[in-house]
This record gives structure tokens, sequence and C-alpha cells, in this order.
């Protein structure tokens, strides 16, 4: 997607969000644009929201990844185009849901389950759609918190940003 | 001079979510239940993100040493543009939710302005942001139904929030000098037109809510032009203590 070299894909890849280790920052969709000028790979990332504690760690850990193969890093925040939840690739969007963390739909579905007129989120734990939401906001700013009715499990949603 | 016009006004976008991000701040572990805590220092961390951009922004017209951390902490009390609205005490629920209404109204409509600004940094700021705001929206019309919609006492505290706190809702509308200029350079929005769909919105929530607008409001002016209530004082004691104790700290 970025052009860049297997290498450095794989580089990027390795770093996760400090919050959901499980996903890589390639599959969470910001890492925006590599560019090598004069030997430093000057990279722009995005926030997912606004106050997301979590960028700055992920700046310090894609230096650090790079400096561990001998590679110097920039890291530049850039703000437009706004991040998306469509921009979670498959594979993350996979890896979300095995962590148990229900991956985001789409605008009308988040906005029916979050005011709680549809059961369409599904329960991480056994997949039923059988689901409520227990708080609009949850651990982190990107997610919300669900509990299953079947199974009585609580679970993240990732909620959708768009 | 023209950065300097925008500098000032990057502070009247910042401040008004930066104070009431700290108002917010202050319910952490103090919310009514769970939800609403988690929720109300949520909306705190959005507005504080989004201030952080603001004033990045300001620090690069400032130039110099300006930080981020220096342009929101470094400053006395009658240099932060902030509305009376958003340094209103907390008081109780309704009064935290009735200010996060009135104020999310106002901020979701600047927003969707600002996002044709001509300024590019203002356009991108706001593009990011009203995402976050219109989650706000949301929340806080929702509990403002629940609350007026409520049992007996609800009402009553939610009607006796809106009829304090909304005399210092229309000063968010009344431009000042840099507002205006912003408004003449396209920079940002003309606020006095703003007003009429700002008090449509509210009208039609509280409405739903079987809530009213007192009939009569002798509305308050002067925060944003650095005449601020008492209130502001304690904030800022608050707030800025670190960097009063220590200055230049950093974590």
């Amino acid at each position: 997607m970025l052009g860049v070299s297997t290498k450095i894909e794989e580089l990027l890849t390795s770093v996760s969000d400090p919050e959901i280790p499980v996903l890589s920052i390639m599959d969470f969709g910001i890492v925006r644009k590599v560019e090598l000028v004069d030997n430093v790979y000057r990279i722009d990332i995005t926030p997912t929201y606004s106050g997301c504690p979590a960028m700055d760690t992920i700046g310090d850990d894609i230096v650090t990844a790079f400096e561990k193969e001998d590679l110097k890093a920039k890291i530049n925040l850039v703000l437009a185009p706004a991040w998306t939840t469509d921009w979670i690739t498959e594979r993350g969007r996979k890896a979300l849901e095995d962590y148990g963390i229900a991956a985001p739909r789409a605008a009308e579905v988040d906005k029916a389950a979050l005011l709680g007129e549809a059961n369409t989120i599904k329960c991480t734990n056994c997949g039923s759609l059988n689901t409520k939401m227990v708080s609009r906001f949850g651990s982190t700013a990107c997610k919300a918190l669900f509990q299953c009715n079947d199974c009585h499990e609580p679970f993240d949603y990732f909620k959708c940003l768009k | 001079m023209l950065q300097e016009k925008l500098y000032d006004y990057l502070l009247h976008l910042g401040d008004n979510s930066m104070i009431l991000g700290q108002r917010l701040g202050e319910l952490c572990g103090h919310g009514p239940e769970l939800e609403t805590d988690i929720a109300l220092t949520n909306i705190s961390l959005d507005l504080f993100g989004q201030v952080r951009n603001y004033f990045q922004a300001a620090a690069q017209i400032k130039g110099g040493d300006a930080t981020e951390d220096s342009v929101a902490m470094q400053r006395y009390e009658h240099e932060y543009k902030n509305t009376y609205l958003v340094e209103q005490p907390n008081e109780d629920f309704a009064h935290v939710l009735v200010r996060q209404f009135f104020f999310d109204v106002y901020h979701q409509l600047m927003l969707n302005e600002l996002m044709n600004s001509k300024n590019e940094t203002l356009v991108a700021i706001a593009k990011k942001s009203i995402k976050e705001v219109n989650y706000h929206v949301d929340f806080s019309s929702t509990w403002v139904k629940r609350l007026g919609d409520g049992t007996e006492e609800s009402h009553e505290k939610a009607q006796t929030a809106v009829n304090t706190l909304w005399r210092y809702s229309m000063e968010l509308f009344k431009a000042t000098e840099t507002e205006s200029w912003a408004a003449e350079s396209g920079v940002g929005p003309d606020l006095n037109q703003l007003k009429s769909v700002y008090l449509e919105r509210v009208s039609s929530i509280l409405k739903e809510a079987t809530l009213s607008l007192p009939e009569e409001t002798v509305f308050q002016y002067g925060a944003k032009t650095g005449r601020h209530s008492e209130n502001m004082g304690y904030i800022l004691a608050e707030f800025q203590y670190m960097q009063r104790a220590y200055p230049n700290m950093k974590w």
C-alpha cells in the first residue's frame, strides 16, 4: 500500500498499538506515508482519536524498531485526511475479533446498536447477537462496552468512526 | 499582524475546550455511575486532544521557545479566552450535562463551519474533531432527555440547571474583535449567523426533554475578553499548579 520494501513493511508491521497489542499499526491504517529522504525514513502517522495517548508511544516504538536495524526514522503526525475505521484491514478486523474486541460495523449499524435500537453487535465469546450496550464509552477513547445476554461475558466494541 | 490574529483565534478555539475538559477532569472517579464517569473523562480526553492540535499550531506561530504546554499553561487569567459557560462549576450531574449539552451543540456547529475555513490547519483539525464531537452531542442530548423526561426530581434538577446556565449561552455567539476578524477573512464563521440554528436545535431537544428555556434572561458577556468569573481563579490554581511550582517542568 505504501510502496515500500518488504523489509520496511515488516518493520512497521512489527509495531503494534500498546493498548491493543495484537493489532499491528499497518493493519490499523494509521501509517499514511513513508518517504526516504537523506537516509532518514520520514513516516507520517495519523491519530485515531485526537486525544489518543498511544500516539507518542507508537511513534517512539517505530523509531526504536528502525534503530534496531540501524535505520533512522522520523515521525510526523498528520491530521488530514482524518482517520476512519474503514482503514482497518481485514486482517486487522480479524485480529481484533480474536482478541475479544468486536470489530467496527457500518455507521448505521453502529448508531442503532449504540442507541440500543438493534441487536447487531456479535458477542466475541459465544457469537450470539443477543447483546446489550453497557456503556457508550469504554476503557479507551475508541471503544464502547457491551455485554452478551446469553453467555453474560462483557466485551469491548471498537466504535465505528467516519 | 495577520499571524497575531490567527494566534489569538486559535486561543479562542482552544480555551473553551480546555477549560471544559478541565472541569470534566475534576469528575474523574466521582461520576454518579461508572458509565458516566468513563464517558465524561473520555469526552475530556477528546477535548484535550483537540486543544493540543490548536495549541501546537499556536506555538508554531509564536515561535521561539513556545510549545503547546507553554501556550496552555503559562498565561495569566485575563489572557484566557474561554466563555463563562465552560468555567461554571460542576454542582450536580444535571449541571454537568446541561453545560455539556449547551456547549456541544455550539461546538458541533462551529466545527462544521471550520471545515470550510480558508486556513488549512483549521480545516484538518475540524474534520478530525467533528467525528468526536458528533458523539458528544449524542451523549449529552440523550442524557438531557433522560433527566428532563425522567423522574420528578431529575426533571426539577435539569430545569434548575437550564435556568442557571442559559444566561451564559449567548456569549458563545457574541464575536470578539478577533472572531470578527476571522469571519471577515474567511478563517472562521460569522457567529451571529449560527445563533438561529443553535436556538432551534437546543429548543427541540429541550422540548423532547419536557424542559423549557427561561422566559426572561439577562445574558452574561465578558469572559471571552478576559473578564472571568471568580471560578476561573480556582480552575487555574489547580490547572497551573505544577507549572507554577516547577516552571517549565516536563513529564
